[in-house]
């Protein structure tokens, strides 16, 4: 068979899955000194650039008049690399929010100035923890680069990931992002033992999550004889085999809804941010989470949409137990970033709550969510990071008491973060919560928004905690304070903060974005 | 445009305030205190433009927000928030004089963070009473809670973290449930018209069907219950208005709680006619609760902060079953009941707030024998709990005759059980009364409480003037209330029943 491939349409992956293998050659090849600031233009311009692409896609002049190119002005609607991957509307929106998260999240991650010893990375990751080799590296002050090429691989493997239109491609997606973060998951400069548990426990649920995932798509293959989407979901409508259809299904939503970090699937997601060098869980939390679920609404829109009647119980389920159990086990915890970590749970509950829909509304609400969430995530856990003591970062929610007295600015930035996640009006997380809400209940889907409004009571209560705790009580005498950043790290928590107003108090062109991106191709 | 620049006075204001340097504390108070007064000036103005003899929306003002959404700021107002936005824009001014000294005696917190504060809220009490896009009532509804959470969070007494947080959660709650019929609301407008809208002109034109009405009541209702309060979902009141100060428990319970009662008399009534009229009988069973129930808790009280606050939660069971019986003498005594409400609980915490910041007690029993010491003060004391419990000749006297007039003409069992309220109500004052004035002073007393000042006198001296001028000349404010009143009588479809009393100026 000919298998054309359209470079254009795959640049934005092209360009970083490229700038990744570039990379690991600056590493073999380039002096130690010049490593940095040369990996550090390589990640910035190849993200930049593809971005650039994106939106170069999303806005290209496509041939003919709109009758012939079916009702499209604008922007690509294609399959590309002979029909396994699909260039659409949605696509390139979550694409562009990947992008977007994933510049951001660099320059946090380039960050050298919050610790005193460096980065946020350790020293020599091959070094065992707390032995002499390790002292003495860190001694010494070494500052590895290596973090680099897995961050661009990884960010290219979450490019393809809900663009894939096939199952194969996209278990290869999934691999290609997740195996770099599991080992950058392990390699945390503070508290390694931590650490390298967390990368291990992701790794060994995310490999068993895969293998989920493959088996559903064998079994879907055994029963439609296809792995491509759109022969999928044409052959189930007329197929009989509902014995391998249904665990099929169920087994690739494991795969997913294991990436998205939703309930049951969920308990990586708090050890995994915890023990991760925090700009990685910031990374982590938005761009993991918009890839996943890219790659979700696509499987389910796309290939299962025929079947909606059989799936949707099942997630109805996973998003009320998401919603209930991520908040409740939120109010629980005693630190920020396992707290985060819930919160983030109870999120994937209120955005599958989107995707229960499978509507138009559905969809564009779920990307304006997912912008909104990202950025709001990353900042957070951006000024997690700058609230430091002696020993590291101080998470322990006893140590933020009174922070609002030490430093109003970011306190106060913080407190608009946490609002937002509480989704209070003015904030992105509002319009997001409120545009998913209403899809919700043009769907049909009443109870659960029900429920979704009681998880956010409850899920008010715990930030509000932390806003009292930060600006009413007074500080302890050691505790901790809020490190002066470098510009990396306030240009990485300013773009957030301003974001998340931005699509509070005036959503109009991003929501009109994500309404005339349009459904999937098939 | 008049609207928006009401909001936009003491929007700039508190932004001024706020930027002022942290030493300027006079000057703070007194910009604060200008752009109170200029407020109040033009919602003087805006009502004096006011066209009497139409009850639908004046002023209007609509641009695009949020289009994909349906989303305007739309803003108007109808004779019942005009009246309700001056007193507002009455008790700003009073409530800043009558605090002048209260960010310093908190001991926390910056003086012109205080005023910030209140201007704050102030734009957003204004814009909860004007927003007639429900999406932007509700951001109002929201925003307004910042303000008094961090007035109380910062400036109030000890228990002051726990009270500002459950006055917040509750709130909040309350919120969500509106949120989720917002949204509700919302789809059914977009299934009917096409495209979706928070307009309330085109949502008051609605057929909804009556079993959707019923579900989208319950969600605004409950927001609007917990605001009010009422029983059962008053627990958070007592603790806000204990530790919060007077000045802002008199905005909290005089202003803010009124957006509950009058949530349910300009969006529940003309939106949800069927479903209003459905559980009409049980809410006023809650409201007739809400009477005595908060009386009698009054009564027991030993906290005068608290007890100010259990007669509050009485007479908006009075409110209440006023809008309920959907009488025009029931909804125009509601809605002057608000207004009058809004001075006599404002006059009451804050001559309760003199007496507390001079004996620095808020228990009743340490106090005795103050008329002794201080009789002017006593004599304002005295005239704030006449009109606590309506004496013939005060404005609230003559709201609660109209409530219970139109109580009696549809609900004779209601009206007499609520009737007893008004006895209690006069056991709760005048046994307080007995309780802390007469008697002989201790020697506390003696040393501690002083003479009224004449900065409390110039505060407190213009509520009580409005209380007695209303009481004489009920006309001047039903007359704005009335045709508003007719409007809603309209949306809901109910007329009053042969038998009404008919009381002169009392609507139709």
């Amino acid at each position: 068979m000919n298998v054309s491939v359209e470079y254009q349409a795959l640049a934005p992956i092209i360009i970083l899955l490229a700038a990744g293998v570039l990379s690991v050659l600056v590493e073999a090849f380039i002096p130690r000194t010049l490593r940095r600031p040369i990996q550090l233009m390589l990640v910035l311009a190849s993200i930049v650039l593809a971005f650039a692409y994106v939106v170069i896609n999303a806005t290209a002049q496509l041939a003919g008049d709109p009758v012939t190119n079916g009702g499209q002005v604008k922007g690509l609607r294609q399959l590309a690399a002979g029909g396994a991957v699909a260039i659409d509307g949605p696509g390139m929106v979550i694409q562009g929010i990947i992008l977007l998260v994933s510049f951001v999240s660099a320059l946090l991650l380039a960050e050298r100035q919050i610790d005193p010893q460096g980065d946020a990375f350790a020293s020599r990751s091959s070094t065992l923890p707390g032995s002499e080799d390790e002292r003495q590296f860190t001694a010494q002050g070494w500052l590895q680069t290596e973090i680099w090429p897995l961050y661009l691989f990884c960010v290219g493997g979450m490019l393809l990931f809900p663009v894939s239109n096939d199952f194969l491609t996209m278990f290869v997606a999934l691999e290609v992002f997740s195996l770099p973060l599991y080992l950058m998951a392990s390699m945390a400069r503070r508290r390694r033992l931590l650490s390298h548990e967390a990368a291990l426990k992701y790794f060994i649920l995310g490999a068993f999550s895969s293998a989920f995932f493959l088996f559903g798509a064998a079994l879907i293959y055994a029963a439609t004889s296809s792995i491509s989407f759109s022969t999928v979901a044409v052959a189930m409508e007329n197929s009989s085999q509902d014995g391998l259809i249904i665990p099929g299904i169920g087994m690739i939503a494991v795969g997913l809804l294991f990436k998205v970090g939703a309930v049951p699937f969920h308990q990586w997601v708090p050890d995994v941010y915890q023990g991760s060098p925090t700009p990685l869980t910031a990374f982590m939390s938005a761009a993991t989470k918009v890839a996943a679920f890219g790659a979700l609404l696509r499987v389910f829109y796309v290939a299962f949409g025929g079947m909606r009647w059989d799936w949707r119980p099942m997630m109805w389920v996973i998003a009320i137990l998401s919603m209930v159990i991520g908040s409740l086990l939120a109010v629980t915890q005693t630190d920020m970033k396992r707290m985060l970590a819930f919160s983030s749970v109870a999120h994937t509950g209120f955005i599958l709550l989107g995707v229960i829909s499978t509507s138009a509304a559905g969809l564009s609400s779920t990307l304006f969510y997912l912008l909104a969430y990202g950025f709001t995530s990353v900042g957070v856990f951006a000024i997690v990071g700058l609230v430091r003591d002696a020993s590291g970062e101080a998470t322990h929610l006893s140590q933020w008491a009174g922070l609002g007295k030490k430093s109003p600015w970011m306190a106060s930035i913080f407190a608009l973060f946490l609002l937002a996640l509480a989704g209070i009006p003015l904030t992105s997380g509002f319009t997001g919560k409120f545009s998913v809400f209403t899809a919700a209940i043009d769907g049909g889907a009443t109870p659960l928004v029900i429920v979704a409004v009681v998880a956010s009571a409850i899920a008010a209560f715990f930030y509000a905690r932390v806003i009292v705790l930060m600006f009413f009580t007074e500080p302890p005498v050691d505790g901790p304070s809020v490190v002066v950043p470098s510009a990396f790290t306030t240009v990485a928590i300013g773009t957030s903060a301003a974001f998340t107003l931005l699509l509070g108090i005036a959503p109009q062109p991003v929501l009109d974005l994500v309404i005339n991106a349009g459904l999937f191709i098939r | 445009m008049l609207l928006t620049t009401l909001m936009l006075i003491p929007l700039v204001g508190s932004i001024v305030v706020f930027l002022l340097p942290a030493a300027k504390v006079t000057l703070a108070k007194q910009i604060a205190l200008g752009f109170a007064l200029a407020t109040l000036v033009g919602s003087v103005l805006m009502v004096l433009g006011l066209d009497n003899s139409s009850g639908g929306l004046q002023h209007v003002e609509s641009y695009d927000w949020i289009p994909a959404f349906g989303i305007s700021w739309t803003l108007g107002v109808n004779g019942i928030s005009a009246a309700l936005i001056v007193m507002a824009a009455i008790l700003v001014p009073v409530v800043i004089v009558a605090g002048w000294w209260d960010a310093e005696n908190s001991g926390r917190g910056t003086v012109k963070g205080f005023f910030a504060l209140i201007l704050a809220l102030e734009v957003f009490i204004i814009g909860v009473f004007t927003a007639n896009d429900l999406f932007l009532f509700y951001v109002f509804f929201e925003a307004m809670l910042f303000p008094i959470y961090f007035l109380i969070g910062r400036f109030g007494g000890l228990q002051r973290a726990y009270a500002a947080m459950k006055f917040l959660l509750y709130s909040l709650v309350g919120g969500l449930f509106m949120l989720a019929a917002l949204i509700g609301l919302y789809v059914v407008s977009s299934r009917e018209l096409g495209q979706g809208t928070f307009d309330y002109v085109t949502l008051t034109s609605l057929n909804i069907d009556p079993a959707t009405q019923k579900m989208l009541f319950l969600g605004f209702f409950f927001a609007f219950a917990v605001k009010a309060p009422m029983v059962p979902f008053h627990t958070w009141l007592p603790d806000a208005t204990a530790e919060a100060t007077p000045g802002t428990s008199t905005l909290l319970v005089g202003v803010l709680d009124k957006v509950g009662t009058f949530g349910m008399l300009h969006f529940l009534l003309p939106i949800f006619p069927e479903a209003s009229k459905f559980y009409a009988p049980v809410i006023i069973v809650l409201a007739v609760i809400s009477i005595f129930y908060g009386a009698l808790l009054a009564i027991g009280q030993t906290d005068v902060m608290r007890l100010v606050a259990f007669t509050s939660i009485s007479h908006f069971g009075f409110i209440v079953l006023g809008i309920f019986v959907m009488t025009s003498q029931g909804l125009s005594g509601s809605s002057f009941y608000m207004v009058n409400h809004g001075f006599s609980t404002g006059a009451l915490f804050l001559v309760m707030g003199y007496l507390v910041s001079r004996r620095g007690s808020k228990r009743i029993a340490d106090f005795g024998g103050v008329q002794k010491v201080a009789p002017i003060l006593t004599g304002v004391f005295l005239l704030s709990g006449l009109s606590g419990l309506a004496l013939p000749g005060m404005s609230s006297f003559i709201s609660e005759f109209l409530v219970l007039a139109g109580t009696y003409a549809v609900n004779p069992t209601a009206a007499i059980i609520a009737t007893l309220g008004i006895v209690m109500a006069a056991v709760y004052i005048l046994w307080l009364y007995q309780r802390m004035m007469t008697g002989v002073p201790s020697k506390e007393v003696e040393e501690t409480v002083t003479e009224i000042s004449r900065r409390e006198l110039v505060a407190i001296a213009p509520v009580l003037a409005i209380i007695i001028a209303l009481g004489f000349v009920p006309q001047v404010a039903l007359n704005v209330i009335n045709p508003a009143v007719d409007q809603v009588q309209t949306y809901v479809g109910v007329t009053d029943p042969e038998s009404a009393v008919v009381i002169e100026g009392s609507g139709s």
